[in-house]
């Protein structure tokens, strides 16, 4: 790879903001009409988010994906009125031609791993609403869909190709520049759209796509319709798509006002997250706040706190967190766990969460929790979960420490000062893990017998050595071991291989039941990075690098 | 409760230090059972006149009284702390050295205190059956004395792994007194800490030889970039000086004895010289052969990628590492170590770093050189015919370049078959052990009374007379 590329993103001049909102938006469209919301790419080639490239044919690169996390977020929050949306491009002919190459070909590894990975937790995260907010996704690619274009296309609940004898969707990752469909792309052509294997080897090597009845044939798309009837067929499509949804008729919408967010040179202060940086020793400390202990909970009143709502607010800025921490800070490898607050006031609002399931803000509030806390799981970086007197890991709370590497309880004998840990319902299912499973069930691969004898101590203020004796904690140090022993067990982590370190961690994290995330964090997104340090893709004469140059692509044939 | 202070001599403020006094509690008990267990046979109820360290100043590192071995006062020192030391090498050479142990080598950290530590109750258990044939109570009292501070060592060992290294350091206390000498099951760490010690030639080849290993390993322990660890065996390398001056001095009197026989006598074959109740001179050289050989290995291998890391990151250094005159960092430094190829001993250089267990083994090598040519001037001013000689640094090796190769004690390369028809002219044989067991055969318990097979020492403990009863047995 250039050294010099990669030094120059290194000591990039601005941190990523992922913060944003419509007005802001420079690749995307958002409008709503009835039950039905458009999104509508129109990248903006001057507007790439680093400089070096041009957002040309409707390519994309974080920038513009940031705009599409947010604007879901908008729908999801927004316009609960809305059941169904469609993604599609203002350009001409051109739906959309994926990641920018270009970009790709300037960035360091690790700009692009971590690029990729938030694209794909975004497609994911369409899924997600189609799975549990009754949100559905159709994809009216108008024109060439190509690369992460159909990647993108992929992650929706339908596909609509225009057929026009000329557009094709294409996955030309491989053939044109060395690499993979990284963003779920294969994965969700064999486990989702079950496209037979040879047929997917074929479309996957083959520059040119498919197109027309061959790429319905093959169960590319789901539907290819004339021009002229496009535009009324995919409304169609919609209104029929909005009435799978159970999203609510006449509901308003909670606006997502800009968080309250100061970031330093000592870390990011939010409400109730706060994060400290230690730069010596490569640590970010991470302590989550309880929410206040109100009398009663009522479901007017959480609309009414609206973006201030606890589980709304916390998962908010714990999401911006984690996304700050990943794009803006390679080097702060270990991440430390905490929390802090009223145990009961979590308890009561898990009750009040589960129960009210059938309220379209509580449920999507739950939502928004789980996807932020299945990014952890999915970001390399160590995490340790430390559990002091005054913190407060439960329920809802007490998934930051099972998502952790390793939990470390403070076994103290002064009543009055000990740790928290509860077990609530909450950690029995309603926030999954990218393995579908309970972070409890995964921990405990699924052994009934113990998942039971855990449904017991629900509510139980647990002690450092029950939660040890429960398996929920890695190692309760007392008083007089606990300084010392938790300072050599982050000077160690810290001290190690940081690659070994992230593949420890994603092979250790899920256990072995597959999903198709499982499969896209896991194995694509493993072959893909591999790929994208081996010289055939970012050597001199890699593919990736000389792509548009017109310079001859050497390869190694050696097959390794 | 305990009252630390007093009942353990330390400098490391014990009576303030909760992690350290939580930690005695348990082992403190613990350490007292396995010396009931192992410690020397019947030897409870004597009255010992033992030194004792009761503080690092000068007059407090050597007190000596009559004391009952179980209540014998076993401390906690360490040298004083010099604020001004750096990590001397490695690459963070030029840090302040480390007062808490670094993460990062946690694990090796441990590790190495570990086989250190699980040295010294080895050599206790090794040695407990010897005083039920001491030859005098001078000697009865030195390996008492030694064992006593292999104790000590024990508790120095112990304490590192107590205040440093938490639950993990706890465990690996007890499993210290856990493990046995010689048990098939349950082995000490080291081979030659599972050697037996069935006589009294061997214990002072073994105090010559073998702690004379440990002298070094806390020599290169004691350049540690851990500060306690260093400050520790800095410590308690005052007192494995007396260990070495038993070793070397009885094995000195025994020659002594033997040439006073030999000439008074005017006899010189060995079956003769035994016949006269003393040690003949090739069956010292046989022993000397077994321990030094024995005691080489311990070095490890001569190539280690663990001896190159522990140097790297700072944790054990070079025999008197700050006293060399080069980088301390070993980056392009070669070193020499043999190897057997097409039947021959032949030297390579390899990279220094990898070499450093080579090296150690070397600079050990010149000290014991040193000491067999006192012994031979023994030989020598007597007027005796005879060559003490070290064999070849390959001979009768389990470990390192030479492990599975036959090497006479001159340093040639033979088969399997012929080392195997002199193996017993180059090692003591059952018979030899045998024979110098039947000498003995019961204690000598009158005071300034010695054995027939050795002669008595120059002076005796602390200015006392040699008739002076240094153990009362009550």
């Amino acid at each position: 790879m250039d050294v010099a590329v990669s030094q120059e993103v290194k000591t990039k001049a601005a941190p990523v903001d992922y913060q944003t909102e419509p007005s802001r938006y420079k690749h995307w469209r958002l409008s709503f009409d009835g039950p039905v919301a458009t999104l509508t790419m129109d990248a903006e080639e001057d507007g790439g988010i680093r400089p070096g490239y041009k957002l040309k044919l409707n390519s994309y690169d974080l920038g513009v994906d940031i705009e599409l996390h947010d604007a879901l977020q908008r729908i999801r929050f927004e316009h609960p009125e809305i059941r169904s949306v469609i993604i599609t491009s203002a350009k001409n002919r051109i739906f959309c031609s994926g990641a920018n190459i270009y970009m790709l070909g300037l960035s360091s590894h690790a700009w692009k791993v971590n690029f990729c990975k938030f694209t794909n937790e975004t497609r994911n995260g369409i899924e997600d609403s189609s799975r549990y907010s009754g949100l559905k996704f159709l994809v009216a690619c108008n024109g060439t869909t190509a690369g992460g274009g159909y990647e993108l296309a992929l992650a929706c609940d339908e596909i609509i190709l225009v057929d026009d004898r000329s557009s094709a969707v294409s996955l030309p990752e491989l053939p044109l520049l060395g690499v993979l469909p990284g963003t779920g792309g294969l994965t969700r052509l064999t486990d989702k759209r079950k496209v037979r294997k040879d047929l997917a080897d074929m479309f996957c090597t083959n520059q040119d796509g498919v197109r027309g009845q061959r790429a319905k044939d093959w169960r590319l798309v789901d539907e290819i319709v004339k021009p002229q009837q496009f535009a009324e067929h995919v409304k169609q499509r919609a209104l029929k798509l909005a009435e799978l949804s159970d999203r609510p008729m006449g509901a308003k919408g909670v606006l997502l006002t800009p968080l309250k967010k100061l970031a330093d040179d000592v870390g990011l202060h939010y409400e109730y997250v706060e994060v400290q940086f230690n730069r010596t020793a490569r640590t970010a400390t991470i302590t989550v706040r309880a929410p206040e202990l109100v009398a009663e909970q009522t479901v007017e009143k959480a609309l009414a706190a609206g973006a201030n709502w606890w589980p709304l607010r916390m998962a908010r800025e714990l999401d911006d967190a984690i996304l700050s921490l990943r794009t803006n800070e390679l080097e702060l490898g270990l991440w430390l766990m905490k929390t802090s607050g009223n145990a009961d006031a979590v308890l009561a609002m898990d009750k009040f969460l589960l129960s009210h399931q059938d309220n379209w803000f509580v449920r999507e509030a739950l939502g928004m929790v789980r996807r932020t806390f299945a990014r952890m799981e999915v970001t390399s970086r160590s995490m340790y979960a430390i559990a002091e007197p005054g913190s407060c890991f439960a329920g809802t709370l007490l998934e930051l420490a099972l998502a952790a590497d390793r939990v470390y309880m403070r076994d103290t004998e002064e009543a009055e000062s000990v740790a928290t840990m509860v077990l609530s319902k909450m950690n029995f299912g309603a926030l999954p893990m990218v393995n579908h499973l309970s972070r409890l069930a995964s921990r405990f691969y699924e052994d009934q017998a113990q998942m039971k004898s855990l449904g017991n101590q629900i509510g139980k203020k647990l002690s450092a050595r029950e939660a040890l004796e429960l398996g929920l904690v890695t190692a309760a140090p007392d008083d007089l071991d606990w300084e010392d022993e938790i300072r050599q067990a982050m000077e160690s982590r810290v001290a190690q291989s940081p690659d070994a370190l992230t593949g420890l961690e994603a092979n250790l994290r899920f256990g072995p039941v597959e999903t198709p995330e499982t499969r896209i964090f896991g194995r694509l997104s493993a072959w893909q990075n591999w790929i994208f340090v081996r010289p055939n893709a970012v050597g001199p004469s890699g593919a990736l690098k000389v792509y548009g140059s017109g310079a001859p692509v050497k390869f190694d044939w050696e097959r390794v | 409760m305990i009252n630390y202070t007093e009942r353990i001599p330390n400098n490391v403020d014990l009576g303030r230090d909760r992690v350290l006094q939580r930690a005695l509690e348990h082992w403190q008990p613990a350490f007292l059972g396995w010396w009931y267990d192992t410690g020397p046979n019947e030897s409870r109820n004597y009255d010992v006149y033992l030194r004792t360290a009761v503080s690092v100043e000068p007059d407090g590192w050597a007190q000596f009284d009559y004391v009952k071995m179980p209540e014998y006062r076993w401390g906690i020192f360490l040298q004083p702390r010099d604020e001004q030391r750096h990590v001397n090498f490695g690459t963070h050479k030029g840090q302040p050295a480390w007062q808490e142990v670094p993460g990062e080598y946690r694990s090796t950290l441990r590790r190495v205190i570990v086989t250190q530590g699980d040295t010294e109750p080895a050599s206790v258990e090794q040695q407990k059956m010897l005083g039920l044939s001491c030859p005098s109570l001078y000697d009865l009292r030195n390996i008492f004395q030694v064992n006593v501070e292999e104790g000590r060592h024990l508790w120095a060992m112990v304490y590192l792994l107590h205040r440093y290294f938490g639950r993990d350091g706890r465990e690996e206390a007890e499993a210290l007194l856990a493990r046995r000498s010689g048990d098939a099951d349950n082995p000490r760490i080291l081979g030659a800490f599972n050697e037996p010690t069935p006589d009294w030639l061997a214990f002072y080849m073994f105090t010559f030889f073998t702690d004379r290993d440990g002298k070094f390993q806390l020599c290169a322990l004691a350049e540690s970039g851990f500060d306690p660890l260093s400050r520790t065996c800095r410590f308690m390398l005052t007192e494995e000086a007396h260990h070495m001056f038993v070793g070397e001095t009885g094995v000195s009197r025994i020659i002594q004895r033997t040439c006073e026989l030999m000439k008074q006598n005017k006899v010189d074959d060995p079956s003769d010289v035994r016949a006269l109740g003393v040690i003949d001179m090739q069956t010292i050289q046989k022993y000397l052969n077994f321990h030094y050989s024995v005691t080489l290995d311990l070095y490890g291998s001569d190539v280690s990628s663990n001896a190159a890391n522990y140097f790297t990151s700072g944790l054990k250094g070079r025999f008197r590492e700050t006293k060399l005159d080069d980088d301390h960092v070993l980056t392009d430094a070669q070193y020499p170590v043999s190897e057997v190829v097409g039947g021959k001993v032949v030297t390579k250089n390899v990279p220094a770093l990898t070499a450093l267990n080579e090296r150690l083994r070397d600079d050990y090598i010149d000290e014991i050189a040193d000491g067999v040519s006192r012994w031979q001037r023994v030989i020598d001013q007597a007027g005796i015919p005879f060559q003490l000689t070290l064999p070849h640094k390959g001979f009768h090796r389990q470990i390192g370049n030479f492990a599975g190769h036959f090497i006479s004690p001159d340093g040639e390369v033979l088969t399997e078959e012929a080392w195997k028809k002199h193996e017993f002219e180059w090692l003591p044989s059952s018979k030899d052990y045998a024979f110098v067991q039947s000498l003995m055969n019961g204690r000598v318990t009158q005071p300034g009374k010695f054995a027939n097979w050795i002669a008595p020492p120059l002076r005796g403990i602390n200015n006392q007379p040699l008739n002076f009863e240094y153990v009362r047995f009550n």
